[in-house]
């Protein structure tokens, strides 16, 4: 019953992460693409997380945390690239 | 018209601090659960390459006053230093030991000598990681 369950969003949680993958292809703007990749990014750590349950260990939630923290910085980046042009400036100016 | 990176600094400030705790974590968690030296080296090397996105290199340069390229052969030669320490005891190249001790605030700890070859590796893969970030994305 409650693995039905976790089933169950796990799939909605791949429908999720396939929408995002239609906007990452298709996305007009590189801005769109970025954002669909942080939505990416968020579902699969839900994705982690429901696998752990469905697992029965709690040896993934390091990594939960950690694709965070790379999707987190990934999307900065990839921001600040598309905004200045460049990603690490040597001397700022202001 | 001047770029403002008021909420990318303040929210880095913050988030820089989680990042390195979660470094330490991984690096200590790494004898019994997943972690470990490498991962924890990345992990310290992904907060500093958010530091250099929010500020620039030469003030983390200030911050942070370290060559990372020595700190990739500190790091090398503490790895290598570990496996030598072990022919002194007779014991062949990179033999590892452990003992428990009781420690102040602890109480009694397993300590292995297996931490500082990881330290080690740690530190390699940060001197590594930042060298080759710096190099790749300085525009100067």
């Amino acid at each position: 019953m409650f693995e039905g369950i976790l089933l169950i969003c796990l799939f909605f949680l791949s429908v999720s992460i396939l929408v995002g993958l239609y906007r990452v292809i298709k996305g007009p703007s590189m801005p769109d693409r970025v954002m669909a990749l942080d939505t990416i990014g968020i579902n699969i750590i839900a994705g982690v997380a429901i696998f752990s349950i469905l697992l029965n260990t709690q040896d993934y939630f390091d990594i939960i945390l950690l694709i965070g923290i790379l999707s987190f910085i990934g999307t900065i980046s990839f921001s600040k690239f598309i905004e200045r042009g460049y990603i690490i400036e040597y001397k700022r100016d202001y | 018209m001047k770029p403002n990176d008021v909420i990318l600094q303040t929210v880095t400030k913050v988030v820089t601090f989680i990042i390195l705790t979660f470094a330490v974590y991984l690096f200590l968690a790494g004898h019994h659960e997943p972690g470990g030296g490498f991962i924890g080296g990345l992990v310290i090397t992904s907060g500093l390459t958010l530091l250099y996105l929010a500020f620039d290199i030469e003030s983390v340069r200030q911050g942070v006053p370290v060559d990372f390229k020595i700190v990739a052969a500190v790091g090398v030669f503490i790895a290598v230093a570990t496996g030598m320490g072990s022919l002194l005891f007779d014991s062949p190249f990179l033999s590892q030991t452990y003992g428990y001790y009781n420690l102040p605030i602890f109480g009694e700890t397993e300590l292995a000598t297996a931490v500082l070859f990881d330290l080690g590796v740690a530190l390699a893969v940060v001197g590594t990681g930042v060298t080759i970030i710096l190099s790749i994305s300085g525009d100067a």
